[in-house]
């Protein structure tokens, strides 16, 4: 890699925006992964699309990090120049797309929170993410009906559908709790009303994903241990892959545009 | 220009210029039919327009705000700024009545009325722009755009866009 990784300060509110940033960025790249792959042609659409609202989310909240740390990053340089250990996205976000049940199952998990959350974040004090969580609120509810109606087309499907979903919810499963877990750093920004706990939303999603698998005749893992590690920059070796190919362009050109 | 015209005289013209710049993925509509265009300022001669993303993703505003600075520079209103803000989130409910109906008879369902979107499984009921049947039928929740899906009739037959309620 032909050129070094930014440093970023990172203030409770910075690291609390990229985070979300990072989330947004990382899913929306995942899908983008499937564009021309996809089963049917209205489904790569589909996957493209929504992969392109995370993208526009993920824009935003790039571009309010670099402007509350104010240190001369910017959007570009917060996504191509920071390494592996520097991203903060859910550790559910970067798993491979593995089979097309695999990233339903991914969608679905992460929408019917993102669904949740957008929706709590638009009473957020900060003006900025109040009107980033109102556009992604309605663009999150749309990713949680798609992959809602794919969960339940799969497991009341075929045998093959049947069993591959719920494969993938046994597999991604360990991923889900971290969604609700937050620091120090985030509890004070809970506290001053710029962020709203996770853990609070907790009970509803989980009624939200039990109503969907019960309808799917799927069966939801009892909960057990959950892995985390994302928040802190501790990542699974999926995410060196993922960031090598979405960075190439900028570590091999420094600065390149269209 | 400045002493010729009153700001407001200024500011009415710098809107009615940006009002004609159309959506390059659906040119039927301009920017004011479809409620991306929020506002218009004048501040020492030099105009400022506000424009509102449909979707956080859409790749159609880069194009939209060159084209309006382009609309106004022909209009001899130099170093225009074009910003985009994000609060109040589009809606579709902001369709103009006449955007409504160009989008009908350029062959794109109008959005429907909110309220079902909560829905997880909802049901929606389009009318096809073609031969005004409702026996229709969604084909993909997703289409050629962000903004819209993919709808059959199954009267005509016709597959047709519809403009998703947002």
């Amino acid at each position: 890699m032909a050129v070094a990784s930014i440093s970023v300060s990172e203030t409770p509110l910075v690291l609390y925006t990229l985070r979300l940033a990072d989330d947004a960025l990382i899913l929306g790249h995942r899908l983008s992964e499937w564009c021309g792959h996809a089963p049917i042609l209205e489904e790569d659409m589909a996957l493209a699309n929504m992969g392109l609202d995370l993208l526009g989310q993920a824009r935003e909240l790039y571009s309010y990090a670099a402007k509350v740390e104010a240190k001369g990053n910017d959007e570009d340089k917060l996504a191509y120049l920071r390494d592996v250990r520097q991203y903060r996205n859910l550790l559910l976000l970067e798993q491979p797309n593995g089979d097309f049940a695999q990233t339903m199952a991914r969608q679905f998990f992460y929408s019917a929170f993102a669904d949740l959350y957008w929706r709590a974040m638009m009473k957020s004090g900060d003006a900025t993410l109040a009107a980033v969580a109102a556009k992604s609120e309605k663009e999150s509810a749309y990713h949680l009906r798609h992959s809602s109606e794919w969960m339940v087309r799969l497991g009341d499907g075929t045998a093959e559908s049947h069993a591959r979903a719920q494969a993938a919810i046994d597999h991604l499963w360990a991923f889900t709790g971290e969604m609700f877990c937050t620091d120090a750093g985030e509890r004070g920004l809970v506290d001053a009303g710029i962020s709203v706990d996770p853990a609070s939303l907790r009970s509803q999603w989980l009624r939200t994903v039990a109503d969907v698998v019960g309808e799917a005749t799927l069966d939801l893992p009892s909960s057990g241990w959950m892995q985390q590690g994302g928040r802190d920059g501790r990542h699974s070796e999926h995410l060196g892959h993922l960031l090598s190919e979405l960075q190439s362009m900028q570590r091999t050109f420094p600065g390149a545009v269209w | 220009m400045t002493a010729l015209f009153s700001d407001a005289e200024l500011r009415q013209h710098a809107w009615n210029t940006a009002a004609t710049v159309v959506d390059p993925e659906i040119p039927v509509l301009t920017i004011a039919d479809l409620g991306v265009l929020r506002d218009v300022t004048i501040r020492d001669g030099q105009v400022e327009v506000a424009i509102t993303p449909t979707y956080s993703g859409c790749p159609a505003m880069n194009m939209i705000g060159l084209e309006i600075e382009l609309a106004l520079e022909r209009e001899g209103f130099r170093n225009s700024k074009v910003r985009t803000v994000l609060s109040p989130a589009w809606t579709t409910d902001w369709m103009s009545q006449e955007g409504r109906r160009k989008l009908r008879e350029y062959g794109i369902a109008p959005p429907q009325a909110a309220g079902s979107r909560r829905a997880l499984f909802g049901v929606q009921q389009v009318t096809c722009p073609q031969c005004g049947s409702e026996d229709t039928e969604v084909l993909s929740e997703f289409g050629s755009t962000s903004c819209k899906a993919l709808w059959r009739c199954k009267s005509c037959r016709e597959p047709f866009d519809y403009f998703k309620c947002h």
